[in-house]
């Protein structure tokens, strides 16, 4: 590995002084709520490999000025030397002050790509051109790109993958410019403290829920169940104790029994363990599925899942609620 | 894991618009070469730049990559058959111009961009190499702000309104020069060349040349470029001692004069005797490529250039030919006596005359010879016959055939100084008398403002010196034809309609007087600004007590990092958050980061109210002056109108908060 580095060091001295840099810096980020303002010493600034070139082009004029004497050839060469270095200026100036904080975290299903929002206000009078945002991933191209007017803002978005249900977390991301020269390359890290929801991904339609007997029409007819009182009955073999009338026990020849049906013609129940068979994750993807069903049938829902049962409901809040306990499934235990 | 990427990586996609304007900047870059180069690739350069413009509007392909090469190897052929190479000064610089045009065929993304930006600030500097004056420096400038709001368009997605991109370009450009002029002064500068400069290096001038034919003079007049200028210690000398002596013809062919195949003799002491008194005078020489230095006749071999030496013809010569404007300072005798001595095959070489050529002026010559005159009453009827018989100056002399000086003196009797030096000069030597033809400038005229002498190329003058009394004396047969040209110059000389030039004709005094003017700030343009080399840098940093080389560079760090720390700090203040306007609100604001300090800052979401009370039940013990300070913002900002008590009020309040 050393020697491996040293080459790297060799090879590419600003790529690798850069890396040094960036290591350094990203022990160093702190997430925070924001705003982020990005002050003066928080900006690295390096030439690019044009800002190397433009130095090479400099060098080779100077030489032709000294071989030739030529006064106005030491002028230009001079002046765009000047140029060069207040370029320098330039573009750390075109970056520091700004302030970051974070958009609105839209939730998410696991599979899609994430929009990060960021928005990036520019509190100065002068603005702030070509300021890009991206992710620090080697030759990862600049994500968004915006032009800050005096005192206003924008709005930016990254996009990330988001595999796993659960909270994702932005991380840190980069702000840069390279404007108004293109000579130097002007960054800094910033990590704002946000998380995106990620719902668990929806299985393929075409499972149903139990008691469900087609698309479209729920049955209505009446099933032994466990969710309304309905009357009593005479005991039978096999009732159990639980269900028994102790009440009127004392009056009655014979013990009575509690008698429920399901309320197949208004509740729906999502329950984890009408699943038995799939895995975790597998069930988790079901129930969501079953979640956007029934929510796009307009049919009233409620989810069970070990530990935590939402009763039934509809509408976007439930729907939320449902997902989000889906999502989080196992998090909090 | 390295930084982020570059913005403009994103889209690399190139706007018409922004190659529109680059096409324009290409044009203005080209513009001063297009007369240099050759006319086949100033067309070619022209039709590539039309082709670009149209195939981006009308969305045209590039062409493929076979027809690219071609394209290539066909230029550098073009070039290499125009100049018989590919290096050196013209040929070079023509092979970068078109290479640059030739760049456009496959100009597409950014990055093409960039390269073709760096190599049109590169070609800026070759035309310094051709033209120094203000004129181009102030166009060069120009084309280098354009470039500059160029470059800062590309860095941008999408193309921004010129406007924008040549204020902030003319901002940087305003902003380097403080650090270009203290590069200027104080980066050390050596005396070059470094590794030897191409033979057709420096800017192609009229000047003198060491060889004279019929024409050649009056060639020269044409053009009124300044050959020199001189500043006299004390009163100049009268018009007619003002000979600059140049180059020294003592070899005839029959029609051209040149320097002969023997190197002069060296001078030896004893062969000048100064007389008279001597004038100091400093001679500022435009280079010419040629290795004389002019100097009045006749200059003391006393502190002399140190690559200058004085040879026994008289020339001041360098060492190598001159391609740069010099500066030397001179001590010469208008009165001398020039004696040298003179052995037999000497006086043989300075009087033979080509076999065969001008019958008719060696049998004039021979019948004075016969009629038993002496030698300085044969140079006398010379003069007299010139004078006298119905000869004529002027730039329109007709052609002469092969026996051009029988011609000259017989038929035609129409001619200019070289005409009538070099006739003179042949009817001596075919008389046995030493002469010889020796060119260089007479008169000048005086610039009033700068109070120093001007001579252009139409003082470019020829006459004869002649072997009389056992030295060399200086015999103008001019002066003889024109008096009026040695006293008042060549504009009183020349009667109207014998080819006087028009810059000649057109004079008036305002002209002039403008004309001076001009020329004054273009001398001490050249004095201050070109002639800024080693010898000047170390005078003028001398005065300043930075005498060596440390000393320059440790100055030059400390002036740029000091002037590069003030323009950070200006730059940074106006990145600084803005001011608020409203006076109650600036008060707001102190507040604010006096808790920001505490590390207490608003939420997004949180009111000054809120805010507030978030603190105030952390920190109970602010209360007592924090509170009212709060209320009375909320009261200034929201309930009542301002005025200037409830503010005075207010930021005693602000400036009466205590945290701790």
């Amino acid at each position: 590995m050393p020697i491996r580095r040293i080459a790297a060091t060799l090879l590419h001295p600003l790529r690798a002084a850069q890396a040094r840099i960036d290591a350094w810096v990203m022990a160093r980020v702190k997430r925070q709520p924001g705003p982020i303002a990005i002050p003066r010493h928080r900006v690295y600034i390096l030439p690019t490999r044009f800002g190397a070139g433009f130095t090479l082009m400099l060098l080779v004029m100077l030489l032709g000025a000294m071989n030739y004497s030529n006064s106005m050839a030491f002028l230009l060469t001079f002046l765009l030397a000047g140029l060069g270095l207040v370029g320098m200026h330039h573009t750390h100036a075109n970056l520091v002050n700004l302030q970051l904080r974070a958009g609105v975290a839209r939730p998410l299903f696991a599979g899609e790509t994430a929009q990060v929002e960021v928005r990036i206000d520019n509190p100065s009078l002068q603005p702030r051109l070509s300021i890009a945002l991206a992710w620090p991933r080697a030759a990862a191209t600049p994500e968004a790109v915006a032009d800050l007017p005096a005192q206003d803002g924008a709005l930016l978005t990254l996009t990330l993958p988001a595999p796993r249900r659960g909270w994702l977390r932005a991380g840190v991301f980069g702000v840069s410019t390279e404007y108004p020269l293109g000579l130097f390359h002007a960054w800094t890290w910033a990590e704002l403290d946000t998380a995106l929801l990620v719902f668990p991904q929806p299985a393929p339609p075409g499972r149903l829920p139990p008691g469900t007997a087609g698309h479209g029409s729920l049955d209505a007819g009446q099933r032994p169940g466990q969710d309304e009182f309905s009357g009593l009955r005479a005991y039978q073999r096999g009732d159990t104790a639980r269900a028994i009338h102790w009440k009127s026990l004392p009056k009655s020849p014979q013990p009575l029994v509690k008698q429920f049906h399901e309320t197949l013609d208004q509740d729906l129940w999502l329950d984890w363990s009408a699943l038995p068979q799939l895995d975790t994750e597998a069930r988790l993807s079901q129930l969501t599925r079953w979640v956007l069903d029934a929510e796009t049938l307009q049919q009233r829902y409620g989810l069970r899942l070990p530990g935590h049962v939402i009763a039934p409901g509809l509408g976007d809040a439930h729907r939320f609620q449902c997902l989000k306990a889906l999502a989080l499934h196992g998090a909090e235990a | 894991m390295s930084a982020p990427a570059a913005p403009a990586g994103l889209g690399d996609y190139l706007p018409v618009a922004t190659l529109l304007r680059l096409l324009a900047v290409l044009l203005l870059v080209f513009a001063p070469h297009a007369m240099r180069l050759p006319v086949w690739e100033s067309g070619f350069i022209a039709a590539l730049l039309l082709w670009r413009a149209l195939a981006a509007r009308r969305q045209w392909r590039m062409p493929p990559k076979l027809l690219r090469a071609a394209l290539v190897f066909a230029a550098l052929g073009g070039v290499y058959a125009s100049f018989g190479r590919v290096s050196g000064q013209t040929a070079g610089t023509a092979l970068l111009c078109v290479m640059a045009a030739l760049k456009l065929v496959e100009l597409r993304g950014r990055r093409d961009v960039m390269v073709m930006i760096f190599l049109m600030y590169f070609m800026l500097i070759t035309h310094f190499l051709y033209s120094q004056e203000i004129w181009t420096s102030l166009y060069l400038l120009l084309s280098c702000l354009a470039i500059t709001a160029l470059l800062i368009e590309c860095q941008h997605l999408g193309q921004l309104p010129p406007r924008q991109t040549l204020r902030r370009a003319g901002a940087m450009v305003a902003q380097a020069l403080p650090l270009m002029l203290l590069l200027f002064v104080l980066f050390p500068r050596i005396p070059g060349p470094i590794w030897g400069l191409p033979a057709d290096a420096g800017a192609a001038r009229s000047g003198l040349s060491d060889s004279m034919a019929p024409g050649d003079i009056a060639a020269l007049i044409e053009s009124d470029d300044v050959a020199f200028r001189v500043r006299f210690d004390g009163p100049a000398p009268p018009p007619a001692q003002r000979y600059w002596r140049g180059p020294v013809l003592e070899s005839f062919d029959g029609r051209t004069w040149s320097k002969g195949w023997s190197a002069p003799p060296p001078l030896l002491d004893g062969d000048i005797r100064y007389l008279g008194t001597p004038v100091r005078y400093e001679l500022t020489l435009e280079p010419g490529r040629m290795p004389w230095l002019l100097a009045l006749e006749l200059p003391q071999a006393v502190d002399l250039p140190p690559d200058a030496r004085l040879n026994g013809n008289g020339e001041l010569l360098a060492r190598r030919p001159i391609i740069e404007r010099r500066r030397y300072t001179l001590l010469s005798n208008p009165d001398f006596a020039f004696a040298p001595a003179l052995d037999a095959r000497q006086r043989q070489r300075l009087t033979r005359l080509p076999n065969g050529y001008n019958p008719r002026t060696l049998a004039l010559a021979r019948q004075w010879r016969d009629q038993g005159l002496a030698d300085a009453a044969i140079a006398a009827r010379a003069l007299r016959m010139i004078r006298d018989e119905n000869f004529v100056y002027t730039l329109r002399p007709p052609p002469l055939a092969r026996d051009s000086v029988d011609g000259f003196l017989f038929d035609t009797r129409r001619g200019f100084c070289e005409h009538y030096s070099s006739a003179f000069t042949v009817l001596m030597r075919a008389a046995g008398i030493p002469a010889r033809v020796v060119t260089g400038y007479q008169g000048g005229t005086l610039n009033e403002p700068g109070g120093y002498y001007v001579i252009t190329q139409a003082d470019a003058h020829a006459w004869s010196e002649v072997w009389l009394d056992g030295r060399w004396q200086r015999i103008d047969p001019t002066a003889a034809i024109a008096p009026s040209r040695i006293e008042r110059g060549l504009g009183s000389a020349i009667g109207a309609g014998e080819g006087l030039p028009d810059y000649l004709v057109r004079r008036t005094a305002w002209r002039d007087a403008l004309k001076a003017r001009w020329d004054w700030v273009n001398a001490r343009w050249n004095g201050l600004v070109l002639g800024y080399g080693p010898e000047l840098q170390q005078q003028f940093l001398q005065r300043f007590g930075i005498d060596d080389l440390r000393t320059m560079i440790l100055t030059l760090t400390a002036l740029l990092t000091a002037t590069m720390a003030i323009l950070g700090f200006v730059l940074l203040r106006r990145a600084a958050p803005a001011r608020a306007h409203d006076a109650a609100q600036r008060e707001w604001q102190r507040l604010l980061r006096q808790l920001a300090r505490r590390g207490y800052r608003p939420r997004a979401d949180e009111g000054p109210r809120d805010f507030v009370a978030r603190v105030l039940a952390a920190r109970p013990q602010w209360r007592a002056t924090l509170q009212p300070a709060a209320e009375l913002y909320l009261r200034n900002r929201y309930l009542e109108a301002p005025d200037a008590a409830r503010l005075a009020a207010l930021h005693r309040a602000v400036r009466g908060v205590r945290l701790s």
